[in-house]
């Protein structure tokens, strides 16, 4: 290090040579753990990336020079050298992960005609390219006569209507853009559990939304037909719910399926319409769950649920065919040990660090009712907060905290260091696609929040997996009590216990 | 409907994430992994077009499929010889044509140049190189490029307009196509740039002796079907453009029965005879003309995206598309990658030449290189490279060309029908096979090796066409 502490910014290029950001943000955050690092970002040198570079305080003039088709590495280190030898490590660990990749002996092709023509009766395409690209592959994919599952986001909303379209068309789903999950007969595609199957089918504009409700299903003893994403936008005016009508159509013909559940946010007013009008038509029972929706304002058909862990709870009544209960027992006054209680200080906050998207926003909606004020991921939070760290305005450069736990392990150490803060609410999503350490990981931050700066505060949390996930849910349920977290059935169920915490006069809720 | 996608566990294409492939396989799916590198190598402006034009996607591909068809029904049979003034509409005693795109006498390439020099000699417009100079720079000669009429020759492709061509007439479309005659049998060939008197007297015999002949016998026969030859020659080791051995033998079997029955004067038959002895390359003229009377027939469909020609004049490489009208879309003329013939060496080598590779435009020359391993020696390649050389073009032309078929392939048809969108689309460049000619002219043949049409020719006709296509629609 430099005796005045000022820090070396270098950028380094490997020319035409791509690779998928997940990969090299992966590796970039091992790379931030070497000695001398304080940040390092590995992008492919797009203009849209040298501009999120420059924002994070890297000179434009660094950058000069990386084209599109090349990985940019900047990176901050005490002295040059130290910068000089993350990237040499960079490099080292970049084909290490390559010759793994290749070593999997799995058949790629260099086309998709080569492709189709390798795989007789290919019939869907999974498309995670950049944004910028993902149109593109989609429309081939579709004049290739296959149904597409787009996981890219960032795809502009003119395209995504076109490609709905020609998709309606020529009867083919475009599930997506921005679509994290959907389970195909039985086949997880991008981040899902390893759920039973059964008679439950569901269709869902929100990835985490599907994936507490089917494993929610699960635990229940009831299982999965299929399970249909539609990407965030399909239920907007101007899309009018496509997707969303194609696949409610098909789950309403599939034999395997005898309940449809449907999720989404608050569809745009016009769709709204068609939608209620489509689903009056299904031959069979539908629950609907919108989010941030009062179900007592809801006119419509089929059950209203006010939780994805309601809605699950109807599914599995109307397949089994009697009344069940429409939650899990909240018995927050059991639960929680006196001196836990009594830990909460009035003027104490919640803040709940969250990485789904879906699940921030039941919580944030559950808590909307019975706290006075929360905010919704706000820049400098002053009292209750709620935070989707996947939301762009975090991960900017970073691997998604689903993929990658280190953004929220920092993020927990800097709440615990707030005084105010009194209560830390947690979704952990477990299953294919998911961090392997995601628990792990939680657990070692908590370790070392509380060895650097002591206090004691409350982690409440709810595990969105099976036990037959890659990660067992009960062995991360164990692995995060023993760090001291309480865990709960459900997000629903946790968003609960922080309310229950939080409230002046407890009351279950 | 879609009810396909839930019948059975799909079948899965992943592109982009490779976890993804693996999570389906684990779950006992089936799926592919596509090797993604972004379309145009990221470049934004060409992804934007390419995106764009997918919403005139149907009118695209219907203008493809005519333009197309025209280009493998095409019937290029071998009709007529006579001297370029007759036979080529629009010739005048004043014009010089050459190969490639349009150049000005000043900007022409060494070999070029020698070719023209010697042209006008043969003219008896000059009686030497000084005289010739000057004649081509007075501005009273009239170049242009062979495309224009209708015409491709190899290398400089001078024609002038005494000299004897071969008339070709499409008739599944009634146009026609000419080449001049190829004088390959002497390292120092007109068409590389040479211009002395060696040069001086094959010309003449091949306007005297020779052209007379074939003439005659050609016109006697009724016209020879060329699609037939090239179709029985790719079976036999040739591809079209830089081995023609089988398909000058078999041109000679079809002819010498009537050649015989002409009663020619005195040793003229057997002087045809010692003259295709020494030139392997006597078919090349004739292939070219037979392709480029098919691509021509393809060329003028507003919508489409068929390259129809591709020609280097020594300086630059350019492109034609039939939906792009007459314009050329042009680069620097990349180096050729082969084997120098002694005593040259590589800086003697001019930058690539020629009309010749309307047979790659057409599904031939490098592009059926899987038919003629044979010439992948040139740049030391094996046999495995030769039907690489063949499967990667597939990724840029429309369809396979069911006439020619590749023994090395499972009889397999040609690619041919180069996609302007999938040349920009994919960064393949069409590969050609090409002779190399010195730089400096009067000395003829240096070389012959492989090399590609440089891709920023295809991205700017690409450009164009867009421009083009949002004005009309």
């Amino acid at each position: 290090m430099k005796g005045d502490g000022t820090l070396i910014q270098q950028a380094f290029l490997r020319k035409n040579s791509y690779q998928d950001s997940v990969k090299l943000m992966q590796l970039t955050e091992k790379m931030t753990q070497l000695p001398g690092v304080t940040r390092a970002f590995a992008v492919m040198g797009t203009e849209n990336n040298k501009a999120t570079l420059t924002r994070a305080g890297f000179k434009p003039a660094l950058l000069e020079g990386a084209g599109p088709n090349d990985i940019l590495f900047a990176v901050e280190t005490g002295t040059k050298e130290e910068g000089l030898r993350v990237w040499e490590e960079y490099q080292r660990a970049l084909e290490q992960e390559t010759k793994k990749d290749e070593g999997k002996a799995q058949v790629s092709a260099a086309s998709l005609k080569s492709a189709s023509s390798l795989l007789s009766g290919a019939n869907l395409s999974i498309i995670s390219v950049p944004g910028q690209y993902a149109a593109y592959e989609a429309y081939k994919a579709l004049r290739e006569g296959l149904h597409v599952h787009i996981f890219s986001d960032n795809v502009s909303l003119e395209d995504e209507i076109k490609l709905k379209k020609l998709g309606r068309q020529k009867g083919l789903l475009v599930m997506g853009p921005d679509c994290g999950t959907s389970i195909l007969s039985g086949v997880p595609i991008c981040f899902a559990n390893s759920v039973r199957r059964g008679s439950i089918g569901i269709v869902g504009a929100s990835g985490t939304g599907i994936q507490e409700v089917s494993v929610l299903i699960d635990r229940l003893g009831a299982g999965v037909s299929q399970a249909i994403g539609v990407g965030g936008r399909d239920l907007q005016d101007g899309v009018g719910g496509i997707t969303s009508i194609m696949a409610l159509k098909l789950l309403d013909w599939d034999p395997q399926t005898e309940v449809i559940v449907f999720l989404s946010k608050l569809p745009g007013k016009e769709t709204l319409g068609e939608i209620r009008k489509h689903l009056a038509q299904l031959s069979k029972p539908v629950v609907v769950f919108f989010l941030g929706y009062n179900p007592n304002e809801q006119k419509g058909v089929g059950q209203r649920a006010k939780t994805l862990e309601e809605a699950a709870h109807l599914a599995v009544s109307l397949s089994k065919k009697e009344s069940g209960p429409l939650a899990f027992q909240r018995d927050f006054a059991a639960l929680f040990p006196r001196e836990t209680l009594d830990a909460v200080r009035p003027g104490q906050y919640l803040r709940g660090l969250y990485s789904g998207g879906t699940l921030a926003g039941e919580a944030y909606y559950l808590a909307k009712k019975h706290l006075q004020k929360i905010e919704y991921n706000p820049l400098a939070p002053s009292g209750h907060a709620i935070f989707d760290l996947g939301d762009d305005q975090f991960t900017q450069g970073r691997p998604h905290p689903m993929l990658d736990p280190q953004l929220r392990s920092e993020r927990l150490l800097q709440e615990w260091a707030d005084p105010q803060v009194a209560v830390i609410l947690l979704d952990v999503v477990l299953g294919f696609g998911s961090s392997p350490e995601a628990s792990s990981s939680l657990a070692a931050a908590i370790e070392q929040a509380r060895s650097k700066y002591g206090g004691e505060k409350i982690v409440l949390a709810s595990l969105c997996g099976t036990d037959r996930d890659p990660q067992p849910r009960q062995k991360e349920q164990e692995l995060l009590q023993k760090a001291g977290v309480f865990v709960l059935p459900s997000n629903a169920a946790a968003a609960d216990a922080a309310l229950y915490l939080c409230q002046t006069e407890r009351s279950n809720l | 409907m879609s009810a396909n996608l839930l019948k059975a566990k799909p079948k899965i294409i992943n592109i982009g994430l490779a976890q993804f492939a693996d999570t389906i396989r684990q779950s006992g799916a089936e799926a592919i992994h596509l090797d993604w590198t972004p379309p145009a190598q990221g470049d934004l402006t060409l992804n934007k077009i390419l995106l764009e034009l997918q919403d005139d996607y149907d009118q695209i591909e219907q203008a493809n499929s005519q333009a197309i068809e025209k280009v493998l029904a095409a019937q290029p049979v071998w009709i007529d010889v006579g001297p370029a003034l007759e036979m080529i509409p629009g010739f005048s005693e004043n014009t010089v044509l050459h190969a490639g795109p349009p150049i000005s006498w000043d900007q022409m390439c060494g070999p070029m140049k020698g070719g023209v020099i010697g042209g006008l000699i043969y003219e008896g417009r000059a009686r030497n190189k000084e005289e010739a100079l000057a004649l081509a720079g007075s501005g009273r000669i009239e170049f242009a490029p062979n495309h224009h009429f209708g015409a491709v020759g190899p290398m400089s492709g001078i024609i002038t307009a005494s000299m004897p061509v071969i008339v070709v007439e499409n008739q599944e479309n009634g146009n026609r196509a000419y080449s001049n005659f190829n004088s390959e049998n002497n390292r120092k060939a007109l068409s590389f740039g040479a211009f002395d008197q060696d040069i001086q007297d094959i010309l003449n015999w091949q306007r005297d002796v020779m052209a007379p002949m074939l003439g005659a016998a050609i016109r006697k026969i009724g016209g020879l079907d060329l699609k037939g030859i090239m179709a029985r020659a790719l079976q036999m080791g040739d591809e079209c453009h830089n081995r023609h051995i089988a398909s000058t033998s078999l041109l000679l079997k079809m002819l010498l029965p009537t050649l015989a029955r002409l009663d020619l004067p005195g040793s003229r038959l057997a002087e045809f005879g010692d003259y295709l002895m020494q030139n392997d390359w006597f078919f090349l003229n004739f292939s070219m003309a037979a392709c480029k009377a098919a691509m021509d027939a393809a060329h003028g469909f507003p919508h489409s995206t068929l390259v129809t020609a591709m020609a280097r004049n020594g300086a630059q490489a350019g492109i034609r598309v039939s939906g792009l009208g007459e314009q050329w879309f042009t680069a620097p003329a990349p180096p050729v990658r082969g084997i120098m013939f002694p005593p040259f060496g590589e800086e003697d080598a001019n930058p690539d030449m020629g009309d010749s590779t309307i047979t790659e435009t057409f599904g031939l020359g490098a592009f059926a290189m899987a038919a003629a391993p044979a010439l992948v020696q040139l740049i030391g390649g094996k046999v495995a490279d030769a039907i690489g050389f063949t499967k990667s073009m597939r990724q840029i032309t429309m369809v396979e060309n069911g006439s020619f078929s590749i023994p090395n392939l499972d009889f397999a048809g040609t690619p041919t029908g180069i996609d302007l969108r999938a040349v920009v689309e994919t960064g393949i460049h069409p590969k050609i096979n090409t002779g190399i000619a010195h730089r400096r002219p009067g000395y003829g043949i240096a070389g012959a090796g492989i090399t590609e049409i440089p891709l920023s020719c295809f991205q700017e006709a690409l450009k164009e066409f867009a421009k083009h296509h949002s004005a009309r629609s």
